[in-house]
């Protein structure tokens, strides 16, 4: 904890990690305030097809309203709620698992670690969307099981780098030392050996996020996502793909969305790999 | 060296395997289930069973087997033969009766054969060696086997990906290369940022940004690649360009890295106080071993250029394997499904294949061991 406040506190050493630390909370603040900030209610329908900067009786619809009627600035608001509910939960689901099958394959090493590594290289080996969809329709679609899908889809991803980082912690003295002491297994393994391998982990969980966030929206634009009304940009998208080529500023603002935030993520990323560099 | 390829091989067999055993698993342990996707909702359950005995999950059985199995699990599963879909039906939900002699439960009009569910691992077998001769099933949404649609799709999506590739592979690493030439100038910054932004952009993202700006206001190029009138370059030029930008940031990325890296090393610095020119280095010395790791790194992509692929072919309605897929997913047709996943990983682990070879045919620390 006191290293990620230090990590924050330092990143205003990197400029582009300033930019997407401002990126990223600047979403998190409008998915808080969400209630605030919206003009209307996500769900109401007010002025259909209308047109960016339409003014209706019960107040202006900065950038227009859906193909039915609700307002495209609230529903973007409240889907940043949506996401930045959802992206980090199975972020965080990813890495509990990650981290867990990461840190047994690489200190035990041997036929549990072949194995483990085995399972990880297959799912890695099949395609991301194909993996995702074909948990999605085996399940159905729902906050939960996209967290599922999520989840099995990157969690190799972590392990991977989590053993990798095991394997070279592992042989150094102070693991030696703490083994001789008589330390117990899962002292050694979160108080010692974890938090030496802190940076690079903290740096991929932003990516992982950004690539979360971008799953999400994947299986949003292909109906697979949240049902509806539920605010999702992917949705959105999705909803108002049919006249999208005569209305574009229906799936335009939704996409901005989502590539802002995967944006700010990813500098944020390369802010903090700088950075903890340096710290 | 032929020894390490025979070994990568026998790996990525054994990685096929478990993945069809993992796609079998999930797809095909639940005949019922599997019955009701193919047939419908709102099928009876003597006309799942029927198709179940037509599509081999039952085998027909004489009195004496019955009497073993009934003895063996307390039950027998019966079923109704081909041709019997319409008229045949069973007395009650369910099709387990374990106390009754099934002619005695059924009208005389329907030809009644007993039968047993296969068991699960005779199963996975015959099903593995019907994908390993090409026969897929049969297409419940379009009707036909579904080699007949899946092969034509898939040369579709080849074209698509060959072309992204065509492009990509020069783009990427020119950037990559001239961006870790010279590590923290402007020219770096300026690519870096350029392909840090190409990736941040999801593919879904910049196909529509980019069908707002060249089919909706400037009008140049059609909307939709479905092909209809025949091949047409216009309607490639979008879906091309959406997965090329988005997979280009990343391999440029890597190519930066991995030139970075190669430019601070002792051997480019003996080489320079040598006297050799800048271009010379560049070209003799840093180039190839700059180059070991994007090009893994291009092959390695070929799973999410498949993800990207999947995402472009449905917004642009491009008839190839991603808009299969998703249309197999959205009907429930299972075997389309199994076939489209199946497909999937052998195009992943064939172009891993590839990858390790060309691996060891590239780099010679390898090659000499």
């Amino acid at each position: 904890m006191k290293y990620l406040l230090k990590l924050i506190f330092s990143i205003r050493e990197s400029r582009v990690g300033m930019i997407g630390l401002a990126i990223c909370l600047f979403w998190v603040l409008v998915a808080i305030f969400a209630d605030v900030l919206a003009p209307f209610d996500p769900l109401a329908i007010v002025a259909p097809m209308a047109s960016p900067g339409f003014s209706s009786e019960q107040g202006i619809l900065w950038l227009g309203g859906d193909f039915l009627g609700r307002d495209i600035m609230s529903r973007i608001i409240h889907g940043a709620r949506t996401v930045l509910l959802w992206a980090p939960v199975a972020t965080a689901c990813a890495y509990a698992i990650g981290i867990m099958l990461g840190l047994t394959a690489g200190y035990y090493g041997g036929f549990v670690d072949e194995v483990l590594s085995f399972f990880a290289n297959m799912v890695l080996a099949f395609p991301v969307l194909v993996l995702l969809i074909l948990i999605i329709s085996i399940l159905g679609a729902s906050p939960l099981s996209i967290v599922v899908a999520v989840t099995f889809a990157s969690s190799p991803a972590v392990f991977r780098l989590v053993r990798g980082e095991v394997l070279s912690i592992r042989s150094r003295d102070f693991i030696a030392a703490a083994k001789t002491r008589g330390e117990n297994i899962f002292y050694i393994l979160f108080i010692e050996i974890l938090p030496n391998a802190k940076a690079p982990l903290i740096v991929d969980a932003c990516l992982r996020m950004g690539y979360t966030t971008i799953f999400i929206g994947i299986l949003g634009f292909l109906g697979l996502g949240f049902p509806p009304p539920t605010p999702d940009w992917g949705g959105m998208i999705n909803e108002n793909r049919a006249i999208a080529l005569v209305a574009p500023h229906m799936t335009i603002f939704p996409c901005l969305a989502v590539s802002s935030l995967v944006l700010g993520l990813n500098l944020l990323a390369d802010g903090i790999s700088e950075v903890s560099k340096k710290i | 060296m032929l020894l390490l390829i025979l070994r990568r091989f026998s790996v990525l067999v054994l990685t096929m395997l478990a993945m069809s055993l993992m796609v079998f698993a999930v797809l095909e342990t639940n005949p019922e289930g599997l019955a009701r996707k193919a047939i419908g909702q709102f099928s009876t359950v003597a006309q799942r069973t029927a198709w179940l005995a037509r599509e081999n999950y039952y085998v027909s059985v004489s009195d004496a087997e019955e009497k073993v199995a009934f003895e063996e699990k307390g039950y027998v599963t019966f079923s109704v033969n081909e041709g019997d879909w319409l008229i045949a039906h069973a007395p009650e939900e369910g099709v387990v009766y374990p106390d009754k002699k099934i002619s005695e439960m059924v009208d005389d009009e329907v030809n009644v054969i007993r039968a047993l569910q296969v068991p699960m691992a005779k199963r996975y077998v015959t099903w593995l060696g019907k994908f390993v001769v090409g026969d897929f099933g049969y297409s419940y949404r379009y009707k036909v086997p579904v080699s007949k649609v899946l092969w034509p799709r898939l040369l579709e999506t080849g074209k698509l990906i060959a072309l992204v590739l065509l492009f990509m592979i020069p783009l990427s690493l020119l950037l990559g290369v001239l961006a870790g030439m010279r590590e923290g100038s402007f020219q770096d910054r300026a690519f870096s940022f350029i392909s840090i932004m190409t990736t941040s952009v999801p593919e879904f993202a910049s196909a529509v940004l980019l069908a707002a700006v060249f089919v909706f206001w400037l009008g140049w190029l059609p909307g939709t690649s479905s092909m209809s009138s025949g091949f047409s370059w216009a309607e490639m030029v979008l879906p091309v360009t959406v997965v090329t930008l988005y997979a280009t940031g990343y391999i440029a990325r890597i190519t930066r890295a991995s030139m970075a890296e190669v430019m601070r090393s002792h051997f480019i610095r003996t080489a320079r106080l040598k006297g050799l020119s800048r271009r010379q280095v560049i070209m003799r010395h840093a180039l190839r071993n700059a180059l070991i790791t994007p090009v893994t790194a291009i092959l390695l992509q070929i799973p999410w250029l498949l993800s990207g692929v999947i995402v472009v072919e449905y917004f642009f309605a491009y008839k190839g394997f991603g808009t299969l897929l998703w249309e197999a997913i959205n009907n429930t047709d299972p075997f389309l499904i199994e076939a489209c996943a199946m497909v999937s990983v052998v195009v992943v682990v064939t172009s891993q294949l590839i990858m390790d070879v060309l691996y060891i045919y590239i780099n010679p620390r390898i090659r000499f061991q």
